[in-house]
């Protein structure tokens, strides 16, 4: 049996009724990384040693008779942007260089707590910055179904793994997209829950007012049960929403009859792939044969998001990144004074993309241009986020395609920060009105995944995550495997 | 071109980084072209149109004001570059 291709519910269930242990699956997955990550280099660092002990464990409280639950003993990984205490943690930038944290971020908490295998922490674009992975300050991160292409970012490393088998599951962050997009290249499911639905206490801060981790999984039904365990208050992040945390996994029922799912027009612009909108408009077509009742939307506003965001993102994130400065943490380039030791430090940590977004996001703050440019990106914030409270008066979802391309090749993109940006069209608007969305496998073009991106009401993952069930339990595309050359 | 070459090295001065004769011409450039594609904004009349700057309905957000035990001193400046009789040090300031 392929352990490491299995599901977290399939092989907890395995683990539950002692079929397999926490040990023998993770080294199964162990093994598997040995194997593959040298092509695919997913993982910036192993934890190979903990993540045997952490099973040992769980193998342990089983032993004794307990029952820890159902990712007790799962083996998982972590992007490299949340904090492992004790873990080097480096947001894939020489800047935070062998940083290694004094505490666990709250996500990390509450997997360990749910008895989690950590296998370790996974590559990214430089500070979750990018669409590719290439702007990883270490190397890029390849593409399971093709290796000369991009896996898609920023959580590149983290769908690269779970494609590959090299984790079961695995958590990413996503501020305009970082999960979607590349859950979308890598054929797995992605979510990025409503912001203010997980705590993102220890989540090294990118633009504060849009990021928000979730979970990367190979079905709907692991998505559920990660979600839920991720999610919900925490007086440490006073944006983590103190609302209650549903049994998603227990209100997964297949059925969408009568479900009102909006098609946005403008989702389907210009540079979209002909045969990435054939599949996605079969996808919507199988929604309907399933009881959804599909109709064409507008969301009128959508075209300005994508400038409204690189506004607002740099922005957040030049305040957010001022505090690398060679005080409390990380690299310290040596200057003939404090000045001199800033710009040193900085010039010599940041990697070419994050330089450019501080650049723009201070010029947007900057006296003199902070009304024309920042104030009126929030304006038109504003704008997009009563698009979709209009779109949800009439409709449950919208359903979209996750990104107008499949993966494209490395190198590609590298040169043109402009078309690197494109590359988020699709998913950009979600996270400045702060709603959910996933992206779930729904077809291929030219052999390479497409994803079909739902969206849903803020906290409202329930109905979101039933849609997303429905289509899986009457599709096979998230069965399907690259082919690695390995057995 | 919104964005001159000056203005690059205001703005990196701002930000703290220092930057090459080659970084500041292509950022010079690539700013520009970004910014350029930003004016499309203007095309939107946004008088009247409230800002949001977060999207959640919360404001202040407070815990009762009891002490807890916090990061020890020693665990937080375990990763300073360079740390003194238990404080971050730094090059001399004044």
């Amino acid at each position: 049996m392929d352990l490491h291709y299995l599901t977290a519910h399939e092989l907890g269930g395995l683990l539950q009724h002692r079929e397999v242990s926490a040990v023998e699956a993770t080294e199964a997955l162990i093994d598997r990384i040995e194997a593959l990550d040298g092509r695919v280099q997913a993982y910036l660092t192993r934890t190979a040693e903990q993540a045997l002990e952490q099973a040992r464990a769980v193998d342990a409280a089983r032993a004794r008779g307990e029952e820890p639950g159902p990712l007790a003993g799962v083996p998982m990984a972590l992007k490299d942007n949340l904090c492992t205490e004790g873990v080097r943690t480096t947001c894939a930038s020489r800047i935070l260089g062998d940083w290694v944290p004094p505490y666990d971020a709250a996500v990390v908490r509450r997997l360990k707590a749910a008895g989690a295998v950590i296998l370790g922490k996974l590559n990214m674009d430089e500070f979750a910055m990018g669409s590719s992975t290439e702007n990883s300050g270490f190397f890029p991160t390849r593409n399971p179904w093709d290796l000369e292409r991009v896996p898609g970012g920023s959580s590149g490393g983290s769908v690269a793994a779970v494609a590959a088998g090299e984790a079961v599951y695995a958590l990413g962050s996503d501020t305009g997209g970082s999960i979607r997009q590349p859950a979308s290249f890598c054929g797995v499911v992605g979510l990025k829950p409503t912001y203010g639905r997980v705590s993102r206490y220890g989540l090294v801060a990118f633009a504060s007012s849009l990021d928000q981790i979730g979970p990367i999984t190979r079905d709907v039904t692991d998505c559920a049960l990660v979600l839920g365990a991720i999610a919900g208050h925490d007086p440490f992040d006073s944006t983590a929403a103190d609302l209650p945390v549903p049994d998603y996994r227990a209100a997964l029922k297949p059925g969408i009859k009568g479900l009102k799912v909006g098609v946005p027009r403008e989702y389907f612009g210009a540079g979209m792939e002909p045969e990435v909108e054939a599949v996605i408009r079969r996808a919507i077509a199988k929604l309907e044969e399933l009881g959804a009742i599909c109709e064409e939307t507008s969301l009128p506003h959508t075209e300005y998001a994508l400038p409204a965001y690189y506004l607002v993102a740099p922005a957040e994130a030049s305040s957010n990144l001022a505090r690398y400065d060679g005080v409390g943490f990380g690299l310290r380039v040596p200057g003939r004074d404090i000045i001199e030791m800033y710009m040193n430090t900085r010039s010599q940590g940041f990697g070419p993309e994050v330089k450019r977004r501080i650049m723009l996001g201070t010029y947007a703050l900057s006296s003199g241009y902070y009304d024309a440019y920042y104030l009126k990106a929030l304006q038109v914030r504003t704008l997009i986020r009563r698009d979709f409270e209009t779109a949800f008066t009439k409709y449950d979802l919208l359903a979209t395609p996750t990104s107008p391309t499949v993966a494209f090749r490395l190198g590609e993109r590298a040169g043109d920060p402009l078309a690197m940006y494109l590359s988020d069209l699709c998913t950009i608007p979600i996270n400045m009105a702060g709603l959910p969305a996933l992206s779930l496998p729904c077809g291929f073009s030219q052999g390479l995944p497409v994803g079909l991106q739902l969206i849903g009401k803020a906290f409202d993952e329930v109905t979101l995550l039933q849609a997303a069930y429905t289509f899986e339990q009457s599709t096979t595309y998230h069965r399907r495997r690259p082919e690695l050359g390995v057995a | 071109m919104p964005i001159t070459t000056a203005e690059v090295e205001h703005v990196a001065l701002l930000a703290r980084l220092k930057l090459s004769p080659g970084e500041k011409a292509a950022y010079t450039e690539q700013l520009n072209a970004i910014l350029e594609y930003m004016d499309k904004l203007n095309a939107l009349d946004t008088r009247d149109v409230e800002p949001t700057a977060h999207v959640l309905p919360l404001h202040n957000v407070f815990r009762d004001d009891v002490a807890r035990p916090g990061l020890p001193r020693d665990r937080a400046l375990a990763g300073a570059p360079e740390a003194s009789e238990g404080q971050f040090k730094v090059p001399r300031v004044v």
